[in-house]
């Protein structure tokens, strides 16, 4: 097989790999750096966001349905991610534990709520026809729906960066993550702040949701397939940090996309592991370091 | 405060212990060797990836326990089904196997699906002297007297549906599977089969089990330009596959696909127009008119879902508890070691894929049939086999010099 020929497209495939894992991840960073929760339930997210683009789809039909299904996916899983912190995290505030155990619950329970809601064996999500196709850029050939997942990633980057950097809730998110006490001083309410942030990471899953169903099944253990990558992104990226989460995708998308051109799938993956572990070992800190009272017990 | 905690740990452990299978348990268990009924297991992951497959494999077994205790039961005695999950994950395939034959003394199970997961249950089987009546097609290299093997041998699908490609006048042929034995040594006979034929393998890829990202994949196929992909991708990857070839402009209608352990519920599962156009090779299609096909399929929606599916393997299932019964009253008794004789003796029964028998190798004699999926889900039968196929658990290209004498 001629590996220089399979670079280019893998380049691609790569970049939107590394796309949905950041969607993905990004939430549980922004909600580990803030709260030290690690929340195992997040995969869930990105499966309701797949059913819920389901149920889009059937009450509004036709080529444009999956674009309303973008933001009722993430006002939908954003509210029942209201719901987790409200009901859930808030009050296991200072137990990390015990929040690691209660999501992971949580995380079957909804599984299964998933499973005798709309049965074991999946349901189906179409691309619209202008998303099925793909673009062809000589030799290389890139299918609309990868281009879309990029976009949009580029999109919730930007929004996010946007939020943290230029809105007064964003100075509250980032006056908490340097102190929370001090911040709670000067009179934020942290617990906006905590709730907001822990929205929006699920919001973000539920939109991560959406777009994968384009790719892939809608099955009630869909987000499992992708919490173990996202975890993997969170880890290297150094905890909490929005940049370094991002470089860490781009990293393990592209490192497991071009080790594809040699390897099977599972040996990609396995070496994916592997390069986690070597990187960790140098720079345990991550890619980039947080200075973060969150992070210092 | 600690109130709250304690019910949150409760919880946490009660979803644990769900997870690990520690607090399932079968419905009402009866013994098997006292009493009026006669206990036996059935045991298909009814979660996880295989779910979308296994749990209709479940309801046709149950079923035809339900038909045969109607009936009057096995010998007079009413059958109990003990339903166990597989949670598709060999270990618990294995310990509920063992849960099924030593703590509820059932006389014999039904079920597996993954040859990983045959694979995990055998030495339970072999070791408890007990008897596991398998319904899914398989890579074959395997010949245990304590498994009777009733879905389809390599040489009764993969390799029918090999000689169907090369006589359509495919000559270039990409393999891709999921990440386990029977993709891996299925692929392994076909190569040898289409080398021998002077054809060209041009790649072979695989994917773990559940796996959804096909981008490398397809990204080979778009360089090897193959004239068919062959395709023994199990469970939900399949619908992954299928989006992402449709994605990246290669639909079946462009690019042939024949598929193994796609059926007619997983197409419908998938959405047909996914893979409308795609070829499968089975030994049972519910489009085949046959009259016993159509009771079996009427018995069954009446029971399940008006609109179910009927597949492969759910009448290799159902067509086993038969298998079994037959079995039982030809040896006067439920004692596995002359259950599975007398089964192999039992020349042929009816059943809805027509008249088949077992071979003395405790595998089925059965036909093959190539079929293209159409828009409605199900598939128009292009060909069969004509006779039936005398199964040969192990291919002389691939493995010569075994033999599977029982």
């Amino acid at each position: 097989m001629d590996s220089v020929a399979l670079f280019l497209p893998q380049l691609f495939n790569g970049l939107s790999v590394a796309s949905l894992y950041l969607l993905a991840a990004v939430g549980l960073a922004l909600s580990f750096g803030l709260m030290r929760v690690i929340n195992m339930a997040h995969g869930e997210m990105l499966m309701l966001g797949g059913y819920l683009a389901w149920l889009t789809l059937m009450v509004v039909p036709g080529a444009f349905g999956i674009l309303l299904a973008l933001p009722v996916a993430f006002l939908g899983t954003a509210a029942i991610g209201a719901l987790v912190h409200m009901g859930l995290i808030r009050r296991l505030a200072d137990r990390p534990l015990d929040t690691l155990l209660a999501t992971w619950g949580l995380s079957l329970i909804l599984q299964q709520a998933a499973r005798d809601l709309f049965g074991a064996i999946g349901v189906e999500v179409r691309a619209p026809d202008w998303l099925a196709g793909s673009i062809s850029l000589g030799d290389v050939v890139i299918p609309s729906a990868r281009l879309m997942i990029i976009v949009m990633t580029l999109l919730v980057l930007g929004g996010i960066a946007l939020m943290l950097n230029r809105s007064r809730i964003g100075l509250d998110i980032r006056a908490v993550n340097q102190d929370r006490m001090m911040a709670s001083a000067t009179g934020i309410n942290v617990r906006k702040v905590e709730l907001t942030v822990f929205c929006a990471g699920a919001g973000v899953a539920g939109l991560a949701g959406v777009l994968l169903a384009l790719l892939g099944p809608v099955t009630p253990n869909a987000g499992q397939v992708y919490i173990v990558p996202a975890f993997l992104v969170v880890v290297m990226g150094g905890l909490g940090s929005l940049t370094g989460t991002s470089m860490a995708a781009l990293i393990l998308g592209l490192f497991s996309a071009l080790a594809q051109i040699f390897f099977d799938v599972s040996i990609a993956q396995m070496l994916m592991l592997v390069l986690v572990i070597l990187f960790l070992q140098i720079r345990p800190q991550g890619v980039v370091a947080v200075r973060s009272r969150a992070l210092d017990v | 405060m600690i109130s709250v905690r304690r019910r949150v740990l409760a919880l946490a452990c009660m979803a644990s212990s769900l997870a690990l299978g520690a607090c399932s348990g079968g419905q009402s268990a009866d013994s098997g060797s006292g009493g009026d009924g006669i206990a036996v297991g059935v045991l298909q992951s009814l979660t996880g990836t295989m779910a979308i497959s296994e749990i209709t494999v479940k309801n046709a077994e149950m079923l035809a326990i339900e038909e045969i205790n109607a009936a009057g039961g096995v010998l007079g005695r009413k059958i109990t089904a003990l339903v166990e999950d597989g949670a598709s994950d060999p270990s618990t395939f294995a310990q509920k196997a063992s849960k099924l034959i030593e703590d509820n003394g059932v006389a014999t199970v039904f079920g597996g699906w993954t040859s990983a997961s045959r694979k995990a249950m055998l030495p339970v089987f072999e070791r408890t002297g007990n008897l596991l009546w398998y319904p899914v097609q398989f890579e074959g290299n395997e010949c245990s007297p304590n498994i009777m093997y009733s879905g389809a041998q390599p040489n009764q699908q993969a390799l029918p549906a090999l000689q169907w490609a090369v006589g359509q006048g495919y000559k270039s042929y990409f393999l891709i599977g999921s990440d386990y034995v029977y993709p891996r040594t299925a692929n392994l006979i076909l190569k040898k089969h289409i080398e021998k034929d002077g054809l060209k393998v041009a790649g072979e890829s695989y994917v773990p089990l559940g796996g959804t990202d096909f981008s490398g994949v397809i990204a080979k196929i778009q360089q090897a330009k193959p004239d068919i992909i062959i395709n023994t991708l199990n469970g939900d990857s399949n619908v992954a596959f299928f989006k992402q070839m449709q994605a990246a402009g290669l639909s079946p209608t462009k690019l042939p696909v024949m598929s193994f352990s796609i059926g007619e519920q997983e197409a419908q599962a998938m959405g047909p127009r996914l893979v409308e156009g795609s070829y499968a090779s089975w030994n049972y299609f519910q489009s085949l008119t046959l009259e016993d096909n159509a009771k079996f399929i009427a018995a069954y929606r009446k029971k399940y879902d008006a609109n179910a599916a009927i597949t492969d393997p759910m009448v290799h299932g159902y067509l086993n508890v038969y298998a079994w019964k037959a079995a039982v009253e030809k040896a006067g008794g439920f004692d596995p070691e002359k259950v599975r004789k007398a089964a192999a003796t039992l020349g042929s029964f009816a059943t809805p894929m027509g008249p088949v028998s077992f071979a003395a190798n405790q595998s089925l004699v059965q036909k093959a049939y190539i079929g293209r999926l159409k828009a409605d889900g199900q598939f128009e039968i292009l060909s069969d086999s004509g006779e039936a196929i005398q199964p040969e658990p192990y291919d002389p290209l691939a493995f010569p010099g075994k033999s599977c004498t029982l």
